[in-house]
């Protein structure tokens, strides 16, 4: 079943399509040209401790996003 | 003359690019966002002379960032483009080019990283991808120098295909249909790298390794340090330049003007290269005997973890302890450049995103942050005295960075922004690109420091002998005495401090203070006014009304540190 969970609640290594960002135009803009956008797969690669970053996997280089962007970063799974 | 821009996402070799293709050395490293500012230089082309400009990384041509802004006002006034694009991530590097291509200027591009990308079983078909793209493309590794010459050779092809303005979304459907056509995928396993790679971003294990790492760096340099100054440099002072400046000594006659100027005092008869300090003798012993060993040891470690690639892992790590402070991860970056030279410090924070978080951390690297030369010769004089008194200095000067930080980011408006950060892969670091790097700070140190020391020591002995130091030090002597208790003579090394933190500490070294008097003194000093060349690099990237609040805070902040510590010890 697909389910809708932002990237924080990812497993680590997990998969996911990128469906939805909720984020202002400048953060939107920064992780787009980064490749993190709609439509986009990502893998988390680490989670967050103690409200440090995720680190995710994106075409292939890492991604690190602060823990608040981390919940504005909606991804599809299959769980 | 043409200008031929060197552009690429950051952290794709666009300066190992750019040393390769002019002789100039540029620093480069392996994490985004080495190069802030531009750097040009000149090559050879056919017949003529073309400059070439070393272009600060951008991931698109839309203005988010300080470094991008100066790339696409650069895109102006440029002739061609050398286009670096990393190999190992081609799809999301076309964005960029597929953008540059509507930009009506010829492109040339260099596939860089090639070597890496046949490791990761990544094939890319150069010839479809020409045809697709209607430029010249040509497989390099500019660390080795593979494919230079034929890029060299290229340039004159450099073209511009007619294409209309496309959308966002549009280049990234190109991108993905090229990727499609030109690239193929062999299944592979992870290489020993990637595996510690991931581990080292990952709590768990990444923070165990942190301190790991933060601890054999600690022992190295200060091992390598040790080593060159015990077995190289002070046998060579000693054994060869003593007799040397003994004759010189009897010559001048003990007390005369010029005798003090040049060798200073004799301290029972002989001179002592810390305490004398004449200008031929303590002078060149503090920059070359006591700072250079340390420098040229920080360094060597600092450019193996900086191309090994470790620095954004630990920015990663700390991400949540720099919000704190009002700022991110990446700031620890800047941070730890300071720990080298406060000047490549200050200058390093404009990879961060507000002005807020820039004037927040270049405050707390001139305060909080000593530079290798002061570190040094604090270890020189006060870890005489004992282990203990250098690490009150260092754990008073973390706690003051860190409490420093987290008022400010009370005190001033805003918010800090999150951390979106790419994270390169690890890379063996090759022998050549560090040797060079480091030869490139040791010369850059030396020529920095070693005229202003020498001048300063000069201007020292000139004061003293004026008395122009007694005047200022009864003057100040009732903080100097009252707040610190220091003795007033104090002040001329404080004062020097302006100069250079490393010839002030030398000066105390003179005084015959205690051991808590040390540590005050020395923590003051580095805490309450920027050397000059730092105030020079504060000034150009604060501006005056920031500077200026800069330094009230510095001075407030190391007068209560410097009074809290002769209340507590």
């Amino acid at each position: 079943m697909l389910e809708r969970i932002p990237v924080a609640d990812m497993k680590t290594g997990e998969t996911g399509k990128v469906v939805e960002i909720f984020a202002g135009r400048g953060v939107h803009d920064r992780l787009r040209t980064l490749g993190i956008r709609e439509g986009v797969k990502v893998t988390k690669v680490s989670a967050a401790f103690a409200r440090g970053p995720v680190v995710l996997k994106v075409y292939g280089t890492q991604t690190a996003l602060g823990y608040g962007i981390s919940y504005k970063v909606i991804v599809e799974v299959e769980r | 003359m043409k200008n031929i821009l060197i552009m690429g996402n950051p952290n794709v070799g666009k300066s190992a690019i750019f040393s390769r293709l002019t002789g100039i050395h540029v620093i480069a490293s392996n994490y985004p966002g080495t190069t802030v500012e531009f750097t040009q230089g000149t090559m050879q082309l056919k017949d003529e002379k073309a400059v070439l400009i070393d272009v600060p990384g951008t991931y698109g041509l839309e203005v988010t960032s300080k470094a991008e802004e100066i790339a696409v006002k650069m895109l102006e006034n440029g002739d061609a483009v050398i286009d670096v694009v990393d190999a190992t991530n081609l799809e999301r590097n076309l964005h960029l080019t597929l953008h540059l291509l509507e930009k009506n200027i010829p492109v040339i591009i260099a596939l860089n990283i090639w070597d890496d990308a046949k490791h990761k079983g990544i094939t890319i078909d150069v010839k479809k991808m020409e045809e697709l793209l209607g430029v010249p493309v040509v497989p390099t590794v500019a660390v080795t120098g593979e494919g230079i010459k034929e890029l060299v050779c290229r340039i004159p092809e450099a073209s511009s295909p007619e294409i209309a303005e496309r959308t966002e979304e549009q280049r990234w459907t190109e991108a993905a249909r090229i990727i499609d056509k030109v690239q193929s995928l062999q299944h592979r396993h992870h290489t020993a790298m990637e595996i510690i790679g991931d581990a080292s971003v990952k709590p768990l294990t990444g923070i165990p390794m942190a301190f790991l790492v933060m601890f054999v760096v600690f022992k190295l340099i200060r091992f390598v340090g040790e080593q060159l100054i015990g077995n190289v440099f002070e046998p060579i002072f000693e054994r060869l330049w003593k007799p040397l400046m003994m004759q010189l000594s009897s010559v001048l006659h003990p007390g005369s003007f010029l005798h003090s100027i040049v060798i200073g005092k004799l301290i029972e008869g002989e001179i002592d290269f810390v305490q004398s300090f004449g200008v031929l003798t303590t002078g060149l012993f503090v920059p070359i005997a006591m700072v250079l060993p340390y420098v040229f040891s920080f360094y060597l470690v600092l450019c193996f973890l900086e191309d090994f690639g470790y620095l954004p892992r630990l920015a990663v790590l700390l991400d949540n302890l720099m919000h704190r402070m009002g700022l991110h991860g990446w700031a620890i970056i800047p941070a730890l450049l300071g720990l080298g030279c406060n000047v490549p410090g200050v200058m390093a924070t404009r990879i961060l995103e507000s002005r807020r978080e820039r004037f927040i951390a270049a405050t707390i690297i001139s305060i909080g942050v000593p530079c290798a030369a002061l570190q040094a010769m604090i270890w020189g004089l006060v870890g005489e005295r004992g282990g203990r008194y250098v690490g009150i200095i260092y754990l008073s000067l973390f706690i003051v960075w860190i409490v420093l930080g987290r008022v400010l980011d009370m005190i001033l408006k805003g918010q800090s922004p999150e951390l979106i950060m790419e994270v390169p892969p690890y890379r063996l670091p090759s022998l050549q690109t560090i040797s060079k790097k480091l030869l490139m700070r040791m010369v850059a140190f030396l020529k920095e420091a070693l005229p202003i020391v020498l001048l300063g020591v000069l201007v020292v002995n000139i004061l003293y002998f004026l008395k122009v130091f007694d005047v200022i030090a009864n003057l100040t002597s009732p903080v100097i005495t009252n707040v610190f208790g220091l003795p007033k003579e104090a002040v001329a090394a404080i004062a020097v401090g302006f100069f250079r933190k490393d010839v002030a500490v030398g000066m105390l070294g003179t005084l015959n203070l205690t051991a808590k008097q040390l540590v005050i003194a020395a923590t003051v000093l580095a805490m309450f006014f920027p050397c000059i060349a730092t105030f020079v690099v504060l000034f150009k990237e604060l501006g005056v009304t920031d500077t200026l609040k800069s330094i009230l805070v510095m001075l407030i902040s190391s007068l209560v540190v410097g009074g809290l510590l002769n209340a507590i010890l």
